[in-house]
């Protein structure tokens, strides 16, 4: 081990902090010979824009990859989507399939999405065939909940609806920020009358050959407010946004547990109301389309490292800890040549979601479908159950 | 008395209880039904009604609703024997809880006077209206409940277990080495381990539990419908996919359309009345299950059971056998003749600090409020009232925490004597997890797996082997600690216990 890793960061939250100190890492400036920096967002942006061609040297490593706005932006992560199932039904991959509506049988995990105002008039010829429905428009620069209204008509989104050739990328000076709208779902999953999200945690170490993993201590957040359909609701943000930046402002925002659960607790509620089947074939469902999102380049770069209550910041510190000793075993200086194979030991409590190169392997030898490195998933498998997913061809 | 009298005794009673029921009546229906048919012929027409009613399930059905009656009250076993001794056959245990009913009215009363709350009152319209509309978010709701104390909290309850004295037993002669060094000084029987490792022989440490396993499957009990056969299953753990239908067929809760009728009525009631124990429940309901990490979500589900729940007057039943009584007020105006009391609440029971704890974990079995209820009542006028009322019931708390300290001192001694002598008297610590049966101590999934075995064995004992279990588990670091402080602080997150191991060890590996 040639010396202790060099860190850096631009975000000053303990959880990061504390574990660089526990390994003994020594803090430098941006300026020093850095191995490892924890970056924001904007400084992301700046460090690997066009303009500046920044590239990292052999043993330097980021908390992020450099087009993680792929993944941010909404519009952008749309886009992908869409381009990745064209792109499988060019091929003629068998995940493309569709069924006599027209639907992917396995793709089919976006609501209908249209970007404004590029997409306006594909958007409003979408609308009239169902002019009763509810759509959720988001802005695609922005996280956290911020931005995000419903409408049901169309004369509330009147000001994206000229200039529609302009592109996604509108200048604020226009005054048109740039928007995705879906189709609103509105009789979701409630627990206890209430809406909830799942906040789960992938690290992505390398993208060719994909390597991904799910820690497995992710958690929902609930909507503090009882969910209701109605329309005079519509406005009531506080009950239809989980986020917790938005539910922290509510009244009824209670400081103790922040409106959270943990997974294995959802796990439960739902394998004793719903039964064991239901429940295994939907955790493989949401593991399925974590892995197609990847592949499409498509996750969000941004999750809130501010911890709102005591088991909050105890949960990050343990998450980064486990990120930290995937990214960096044995606390050695970064080298871009090393295969991204961490030993088992060193996942903690990240599961391995999918291994390109462990695939790839077991294909060679014999095919057996549960040794391969997606069996380690939580559930035992969907043993030929009828679901979304398709049979031996999924990991591909 | 012979076994002959006293089954017929029996059979007597059940007849009684299970005639003119609403079971009674469907069975009716479907035998005169039957008689339409080809195959049943007049010459054989008992043996072909019957053959029917058998493979038709009814029969089944008969069979769960007995089970049912031979469960939750045993038959009495002379025809002679009063009333008082079905509810509790010791005088001074019933002259015991008399007195605690007392100043348990006594201090629900002085809190109405003192914050000019009615016990009861009428809602006006426009408050009714309200409340209709709010009947799914009651949670929302942010009464002023301040001034609101809870009616008594288990610690005080507890006092009163301490004070607890057989008069015709004199134990000033027990001095010495066999003497008892818990707070509990009454003469019950408890079972010890070597008799425990025979009731609870499905739990030996070779016999797999179940709760890990999968089971794809529907289990054959539950095609069955068979409520014995379920609770034999029970015994070494439900399956998570099956337990919410297991146990409403342990407990023959099973979705009868006058069950969702009898909710809709004591919904209308909690419209219509406003009681000074809604107040109580409220604040029980914020200050417990709403900090939960597990069960926050379920909040206005609580309010919706509980608010019912008072005003049940079918719970009134199981004072049959509870040792309490109900509490009985007075209308205002109407004088101090007995014949105006009323029982208040309607459903004799007056809720403490936790007991929404009583009802939290079956949130996550079961989501429909109508049979959320219905189930919880069944698990409270079997299981639940025993723990906080006094009475000589080996399910009794009074038992419980018995069977605890004897457990404790016979197999730790050493722990035991060194917690006493740090002024750490392990009951003061254990008793709030046994009144709770430990809701809200353990992770939910644990919870449930112990509430398992107290259908399985429909016996709470259950709970005082897990409390001392628990001791034992953590004996090394008890062993350390210097005060009471300390000891609680070694004892107060049990979040991360596996009960079925800890309980298997404790019967099946202790040295005796």
């Amino acid at each position: 081990m040639a010396g202790k890793v060099k860190w850096v960061t631009d975000i000053e939250k303990s959880v990061l902090i504390n574990n660089f100190e526990k390994r003994e890492w020594v803090q430098v400036t941006e300026n020093d010979d850095w191995n490892f920096y924890w970056m924001s967002i904007q400084t992301i942006r700046n460090v690997f824009s066009v303009d500046t061609g920044y590239r990292l040297s052999d043993d330097q490593m980021v908390n992020h990859f450099p087009n993680h706005y792929e993944l941010t932006r909404k519009d952008l992560m749309i886009k992908n989507i869409k381009r990745y199932r064209k792109e499988l039904e060019k091929e003629g991959s068998p995940l493309a399939e569709k069924d006599e509506n027209g639907k992917y049988n396995y793709l089919d995990f976006v609501p209908v999405t249209f970007m404004l105002p590029s997409d306006y008039n594909l958007f409003v010829e979408e609308y009239r065939k169902n002019p009763s429905s509810t759509w959720i428009m988001k802005p695609c620069g922005k996280a956290q909940g911020k931005g995000i209204f419903l409408i049901n008509k169309l004369s509330q989104i009147k000001k994206w609806s000229r200039d529609s050739r302009t592109s996604t990328f509108v200048a604020a000076s226009s005054g048109k920020e740039a928007y995705v709208i879906s189709l609103y779902i509105d009789n979701p999953l409630l627990i206890g009358g209430k809406k909830f999200d799942l906040r789960l945690y992938v690290l992505v170490t390398t993208y060719r050959p994909l390597k991904c993993y799910m820690y497995k201590l992710g958690f929902c957040r609930f909507c503090t407010v009882k969910y209701t359909p109605s329309t005079s609701e519509l406005d009531n943000m506080f009950v239809h946004l989980t986020n917790v930046a938005i539910q922290k402002h509510g009244d009824d925002y209670n400081h103790v547990h922040g409106g959270k659960w943990t997974v294995s607790n959802f796990r439960l509620y739902l394998e004793s109301t719903r039964g064991k089947e239901v429940t295994s074939r939907l955790f493989d469902q949401i593991h399925w389309i974590m892995v197609q999102s990847l592949k499409a380049v498509a996750v969000n770069a941004s999750p809130s490292l501010t911890s709102s209550t005591a088991n909050d910041r105890i949960l990050k510190y343990n998450l980064i800890n486990d990120t930290l000793n995937i990214v960096a075993p044995n606390g050695d200086v970064p080298d871009c040549r090393w295969n991204r194979s961490p030993p088992r030991e060193a996942l903690g409590n990240y599961q391995v979601l999918y291994d390109e190169e462990l695939q790839a392997q077991s294909d060679h030898g014999e095919r057996d479908l549960r040794t391969r490195s997606g069996q380690s998933l939580g559930s035992k498998g969907t043993k030929g159950s009828a679901g979304a997913r398709p049979p031996a061809a999924t990991w591909k | 008395m012979d076994d002959g009298s006293e089954l017929s005794l029996s059979v007597a009673h059940i007849v009684r209880r299970l005639k003119g029921s609403h079971l009674h009546a469907q069975i009716e229906r479907r035998a005169k039904e039957c008689l339409h048919q080809p195959e049943i012929r007049l010459d054989s027409l008992r043996e072909d009604v019957r053959r029917f009613l058998r493979t038709s399930g009814w029969e089944r059905q008969l069979q769960n609703a007995v089970y049912r009656e031979l469960q939750v009250q045993r038959p009495p076993s002379h025809p002679a024997a009063p009333l008082e001794h079905l509810k509790e056959p010791l005088a001074y245990m019933r002259k015991a809880q008399a007195c605690w009913e007392k100043r348990v009215l006594k201090s629900l009363n002085s809190m109405s006077a003192e914050l000019g709350v009615p016990l009861a009152r009428m809602r006006p319209a426009a408050e009714q209206k309200e409340l209709t509309s709010k009947w799914n978010e009651m949670g929302t709701d942010e009464p002023d409940l301040t001034s609101f104390r809870p009616v008594f909290a288990p610690k005080d309850f507890l006092e009163v277990l301490i004070s607890l004295r057989n008069p015709n037993y004199d134990s000033s002669e027990d001095v010495g080495v066999r003497s008892h060094w818990g707070l509990i000084q009454v003469p019950l029987d408890v079972r010890d381990i070597p008799q425990l490792r025979r009731a609870y022989a499905e739990l030996n440490l070779t016999t797999g539990q179940l709760g890990i396993d999968d089971h794809a499957h529907i289990h054959p009990v539950v095609v069955e419908q068979d409520s014995a056969a379920a609770q034999q299953y029970s015994r070494q753990g439900c399956s998570t996919g099956l337990r919410a239908d297991l146990w409403a067929l342990i407990l023959n809760s099973n979705n009868q359309p006058q069950d969702a009728m009898h909710y809709e009525q004591l919904t209308a009631g909690v419209v219509q009345h406003d009681l000074l124990v809604d107040s109580l429940i409220y604040k029980d309901v914020k200050l417990t299950a709403s900090n939960d990490d597990y069960y926050f979500v379920f909040e206005d589900f609580l309010y919706q059971v509980l608010l019912c729940f008072s005003r049940d007057t079918a719970v009134l039943e199981h004072f049959k056998y509870n040792s309490a009584t109900p509490p009985r007020s007075f209308v205002q105006g109407k004088g101090e003749d007995e014949e105006c009391a009323v029982v208040y609440p309607p459903n004799g029971v007056i809720p403490f600090h936790g007991f929404s704890m009583y009802v939290a974990p079956l949130c996550f079995l079961y989501n429909e409020p109508s049979k959320l209820y219905s189930v919880f009542r069944e698990m409270y006028i079997r299981y639940f009232f025993r723990l906080h009322s006094i009475s000589s019931s080996s399910s009794g708390v009074v038992s419980l925490c018995l069977q605890f300290e004897r457990l404790l001192q016979t197999h730790l001694p050493q722990l035991f004597y060194h917690l006493r002598q740090i002024g750490a008297q392990p009951l003061r610590i254990a008793f709030k997890w046994m009144v709770r049966a430990f809701s809200g101590y353990l992770s939910t999934d644990q919870l449930l797996l112990l509430w398992d075995r107290i259908l399985g064995y429909d016996s709470l004992e259950i709970v005082a082997v897990l409390a001392a279990a628990v001791f034992a588990f953590r004996a090394e670091n008890l062993m350390e600690v210097t005060s009471l402080g300390s000891a609680e602080a070694v004892l107060a997150d049990l979040s991360t216990l596996k009960v079925m191991p800890l309980i298997q060890i404790f019967l099946f590996a202790t040295a005796i």
